[in-house]
């Protein structure tokens, strides 16, 4: 009797009832194959201890972060994901929000990265390794985003939230390569990355400090057959001559909106892959596929009943399945789903004919290439400049990163000294408190803002 | 100033704060070789909308992204011709 394509409970299992004889995991430093992992460990003697317990993961390089999430997942109780711009200087707060008790790492952690009696582990390289049985767990995986404040917000999957999207015997074949432009420490990467391992194929990872060239480069190298990213990736991509020397038969945009100019223009580069779109977001999971080429997506995927039920209630699209996640860890009482079940995206959407449309995010949310910006974390920091009254951060169209971050400013004096020096000293404020993608592309000083009724500022909507 | 100088002179500001090794804007150099990443790039394309007023890349449903700062600046050149 044939073995079902994702029979298991955990990762470690799935893969054992599979043929991983020529299944690879290939970082920019180094490679592993599966069927080593499976009979070996990168945290050595060392695993053991990480039994029950629940686990930050901090890694500079992704495919470190793959090989440990392999061995931890049904080991661990909960393991905490890092994107990579989290640092060591975050983690006593993460510690502390996630009742972390141990820190799994690819280097040295500070001294002041956490408290003492925290177990630091620092992986290394997969070697033979031999472990006594244990019993297994279900795995609580907890992912980040970024939130209102600096501080992320933590959102618990599990393995079956996070595979549910992903079809019995989809991609069987072991020649399949795949490769993201995301990185799998978030939702959108991680999907790739669990689709490589439940298919039969490999997988090649960015590498930490490797130019999109070079990732391109190794990608065409290993001949990658499936490769996925936002329509910014994408967009950079095709600025590489790399772009040229890939041929993948499969391209999956997710994590923005997917324009008709995009999609037209992978179309023509690439005519002869498949092209989809796939609309997911870490609180709701994958909600749906749409593969005709079209951007937007067909109304008639609402209504109905199935693994993925959707519905749109003030413009706004909502999500119910068995995908979404389960909770939030930071704050248990900030709302995930209505009494029904659904989420919120947040994503406004317009009938137009027999298909929906994105038109942006209705609480003002910026996505810049893929990543959040909450125009309340920008305004405050701008609102620091002494010269600032106040402020109103807004989304710019970019045919680059589909948006920018753009802000309006209102001086406390209407035409001052050195109005052009402020706004260098606000850019620098930025500079220094944001990542790169929070920092205003652009600064406008206006003569008014407006103020809604309740006091908030009044934001364009969408 | 041309649309060339323009194009030269914002990239060169923004730059500026790159931390990586500068190499001299000639024509054939890939554009993400620059010193500029793909946010930069983006920050440019929007500074430039507000210099020049226009946007070649929303105004065409296909467009091959530019490569080189050649074929970058000549993009911009030919959506001025074509206003």
């Amino acid at each position: 009797m044939s073995t079902p394509p994702n029979h298991g409970r955990f990762l470690w299992e799935i893969l054992s009832n599979k043929d991983c004889s020529s299944r690879f995991l290939w970082g920019s430093d180094g490679q592993v194959a599966i069927g080593d992992l499976l009979q070996g460990s990168c945290l050595g003697d060392r695993r053991q201890e990480l039994t029950g317990r629940s686990v930050l993961l901090s890694t500079h390089d992704q495919l470190a972060a793959a090989v440990v999430l392999i061995e931890l997942d049904g080991i661990a109780s909960r393991i905490v994901i890092c994107p990579p711009d989290i640092t060591a200087e975050h983690f006593p707060a993460l510690i502390e929000k996630s009742g972390a008790d141990a820190v799994v790492s690819d280097y040295e952690l500070p001294d002041h990265a956490c408290r003492h009696g925290v177990l630091r582990i620092v992986a290394g390289t997969v070697s033979p390794a031999w472990f006594q049985p244990v019993e297994h767990r279900a795995t609580e995986w907890v992912l980040l985003t970024s939130g209102t404040t600096s501080a992320p917000k933590m959102i618990v999957h599990n393995l079956a939230s996070l595979i549910a999207p992903i079809g019995a015997g989809t991609n069987p074949g072991s020649d399949v390569v795949w490769g993201t432009f995301y990185d799998i420490r978030r939702y959108g990467g991680l999907q790739i990355f669990l689709r490589a391992l439940l298919g039969n194929g490999s997988m090649v990872f960015c590498g930490a400090s490797e130019s999109p060239t070079d990732h391109l480069a190794r990608l065409a190298g290993r001949g990658v057959t499936h490769l996925s990213g936002t329509p910014s990736h994408w967009r950079r991509a095709l600025m590489s001559p790399e772009a040229q020397r890939i041929s993948p038969p499969y391209i999956r945009l997710s994590g923005e909106i997917a324009d008709q100019a995009i999609l037209n223009t992978l179309h023509a580069f690439y005519p002869n892959a498949a092209i989809s779109h796939a609309f997911a977001s870490t609180e709701a999971g994958v909600a749906f596929e749409v593969k005709d080429g079209l951007a937007g997506f067909p109304a008639s995927l609402l209504g109905r009943h199935g693994d993925v039920e959707l519905k749109v209630i003030d413009d706004s699209l909502r999500i119910r399945s068995g995908r979404i996640a389960s909770r939030y860890l930071d704050n248990p009482s900030r709302v995930l789903a209505d009494e029904d079940g659904f989420v919120d995206t947040g994503d406004i959407v317009e009938l137009c004919g027999d298909r929906y449309y994105f038109l942006g995010r209705g609480n003002g949310v910026i996505n810049v290439g893929g990543l959040k910006v909450y125009p309340e974390e920008v305004e405050a920091v701008i609102n620091r400049h002494p010269a600032v009254r106040m402020s109103m951060v807004r989304s710019r169209r970019n045919p680059i990163t589909g948006s920018l971050v753009s802000a309006d400013v209102l001086l406390k004096e209407s035409e001052p000294d050195g109005a052009a020096t402020i706004r260098i000293e606000i850019l620098e404020i930025c500079r220094q408190s944001l990542p790169p993608h929070k920092v205003p592309a652009t600064v406008r000083y206006v003569s008014s803002l407006d103020v809604a009724a309740a006091g908030k500022l009044a934001r364009p909507r969408a | 100033m041309s649309v060339r100088a323009t194009v030269i002179s914002q990239l060169e500001e923004i730059r500026q704060g790159s931390k990586k090794a500068l190499l001299p804007l000639t024509d054939d150099l890939v554009l993400l070789d620059s010193g500029l990443d793909s946010l930069q790039i983006a920050i440019l394309v929007t500074r430039l909308e507000d210099t020049l007023g226009f946007d070649p890349f929303t105004e065409s449903d296909i467009t091959i992204p530019p490569v080189t700062l050649g074929d970058f600046i000549g993009l911009y050149e030919h959506a001025a011709q074509s206003r």
